[in-house]
């Protein structure tokens, strides 16, 4: 008798879990934004995936570009490992069933056209090129993954580095210089790591202020203190024969810099870059 | 013919020196010489001795070298569409001097660079003068440099495409096209020794030259021995278009304007066409460096686009002068 009576309290008891799971589930949606956090996040391009690598929740994203992989390029390659890669193929994204996918502004259009009819939401991201871009480049991926404490803690902490590598005292001219001949102006990413760890940048002398080709004429006329150039790749070629030329290494003969990973996107790693500089 | 030289070597002097106060850096004349010939502190000097001087040179050796190999092998052939660029040397060169960059065997060793041109410009003008032959007409001439240009570039495309350098691909344009930006003196001291005694064994064979003038029988009559010119010609043009190619890539249509322009100049004489073809292709280059430092300086604008422009219509009129009944 007893049993049953345990029995039935036991059918009793079933309703009203019911309805503290809801209770409880309402409560959190309340704290949270009307949007829900997509669960199956694809990743297509080497900046967005570091930036989704740091502020994901635990199993939120599900697929990162090849290109984070290559420890040449990006400055996350080792936590790129724990993650499937795609290749940005509409079909492979496809079928990973993505509820969100983040691109580039580089990525292809044709693809991003094809993955919206299939109708998966898809957000563009804009490079980062300065300070303030990668500073709202953080907080929407915080919002794109409904993981807005996240980007609040990563944004505080990149403020309080880059205070403490940021230099303000004039530490001389520089010159950015890659294969091809090519340089990097205030504009840009590499510009803007030059400006915070306190140097003037030579292509400002000739009105630069994108990337651009500077012949190597007017590079060896700004006599700059500090030389930074393009990482080498595999392989030879011709356009990175002038990193090695002559008139370069008299120039800035124990200066050389090379520009590395933490380069390449507009993500807190930056801070390294600006340190390295120091 | 004396003031033809004498103009010729004036022209080419000019343009060397028109070369060295061309850049964008804006020296003026008189600072940039001194620069360059005392020297002294500061970016000035780095500016004339490691940038311009070789490019200045390289414009001079380059240019005169397929000037000459261009009126060489238009003399032993005997006909006027001979020239290093077109009938596919230029392109074994660049096919050469491509495996050795790529295979890393010009880092371990400076020299196999251009050796390594040389090879290919070697093959290419070997396997020509195999297949056209003294005797060969144009059309034979022109099929088989057809099929070696075609398959050099093709190899030069493939290898630079395999490279796992993401830069490697676009530089297809530069071998096929050429260019003498931001060469440096040690380029030009890898090219000079080989191109020197290239020249010295291409002038060796002026007189068979012109012996072959008469006709074979008759040059073989003045002890003129087919095969050894044969061979001094092929080893010659590779000694000059292989180093020049792998420093400056395929630089079109010298050996065909040059040698053409001055023929009757010359009384059509291949002994004196040689020298003369030289200081023409040298003035040729020169003034083609100076044009895409002017025309565009901030892109590195081809020299084989310049020259094109330049050969292509004489190609045209050459056809125009067959189609007509005249002799090729």
């Amino acid at each position: 008798m007893a049993l049953r009576i345990v029995h039935s309290m036991r059918g009793f008891v079933r309703p009203s879990r019911i309805i503290a799971g809801w209770l409880a589930a309402m409560l959190i949606a309340a704290g949270a934004p009307v949007t829900a956090a997509p669960q199956r996040v694809v990743s297509m391009n080497l900046c967005t995936d570091q930036l989704a690598m740091l502020l994901a929740a635990e199993g939120q994203l599900i697929s990162v570009s090849h290109l984070a992989r290559d420890p040449r390029m990006s400055a996350m390659a080792e936590t790129a490992a724990n993650y499937p890669v795609n290749h940005g193929r509409a079909e492979e994204i496809y079928l990973l069933r993505p509820d969100l996918v983040i691109a580039g502004q580089f990525e292809s259009g044709p693809t991003l056209q094809m993955l919206r009819r299939l109708g998966i939401r898809v957000e563009v991201l804009p490079p980062a090129e300065s300070i303030k871009a990668i500073r709202s480049g953080i907080t929407r991926m915080g919002e794109l993954l409904v993981r807005e404490d996240a980007a609040a803690d990563l944004l505080a902490g990149f403020d309080r580095e880059l205070a403490r590598v940021r230099s303000d005292h004039y530490r001389g001219k520089a010159a950015l210089y890659y294969a091809n001949g090519i340089t990097s102006g205030r504009n840009t990413l590499a510009g803007t790591i030059l400006d915070a760890a306190g140097y003037e940048n030579i292509a400002g002398d000739y009105g630069v202020d994108s990337t651009t080709g500077l012949p190597l004429e007017l590079v060896v006329m700004a006599q700059p203190d500090r030389l930074i150039t393009g990482a080498k790749w595999p392989g030879q070629s011709r356009s990175e024969a002038i990193l090695d030329h002559p008139a370069l290494k008299k120039l800035a003969p124990d200066t050389a810099e090379v520009t590395d990973r933490d380069w390449v996107c507009g993500t807190p790693f930056i801070l390294r870059a600006i340190e390295a500089l120091q | 013919m004396r003031p033809l030289f004498a103009m010729l070597i004036l022209v080419t002097a000019m343009l060397f020196a028109a070369s060295l106060i061309t850049g964008p850096a804006g020296l003026s004349v008189v600072d940039g010489l001194r620069a360059l010939l005392l020297g002294g502190e500061g970016p000035m000097p780095i500016v004339m001795r490691e940038i311009r001087l070789p490019r200045a040179v390289l414009g001079l050796v380059v240019g005169g070298g397929l000037g000459l190999t261009g009126a060489a092998m238009q003399g032993y052939l005997r006909n006027p569409l001979a020239e290093p660029g077109l009938i596919g040397v230029s392109g074994m060169a660049a096919l050469g001097a491509v495996l050795a960059i790529q295979t890393g065997l010009s880092l371990s060793a400076a020299m196999a660079l251009p050796l390594s041109a040389l090879l290919g410009a070697g093959m290419g003008a070997g396997l020509l003068v195999a297949l056209a032959g003294p005797r060969g007409g144009s059309v034979t001439l022109i099929l088989a440099g057809i099929a070696i240009s075609a398959l050099a570039n093709a190899g030069t495309a493939l290898v630079l495409n395999l490279s796992p350098n993401p830069y490697a691909a676009n530089e297809i344009v530069f071998w096929l096209m050429g260019s003498l930006a931001d060469r440096s003196m040690l380029h030009v001291w890898l090219v000079l020794p080989p191109m020197v005694l290239g020249a010295m064994l291409i002038w060796t064979t002026a007189r068979d030259l012109d012996a072959l003038t008469l006709g074979e029988n008759a040059a073989a009559a003045m002890g003129v021995s087919p095969t050894t010119l044969r061979w001094r010609l092929v080893a010659g043009v590779a000694l000059i278009v292989g180093p020049a190619t792998a420093v400056g890539g395929v630089i079109g249509f010298v050996g065909l304007v040059v040698p053409h322009i001055l023929r009757p100049w010359v009384g059509a004489r291949p002994s004196a066409l040689l020298p003369a073809s030289a200081l023409g292709g040298a003035a040729l280059v020169l003034a083609a460096d100076i044009a895409v430092r002017l025309i565009l300086p901030e892109r590195d604008l081809k020299l084989g686009v310049l020259t094109a422009i330049v050969g292509a219509p004489l190609f045209l009129h050459l056809i125009w002068k067959t189609r007509s009944g005249g002799r090729m």
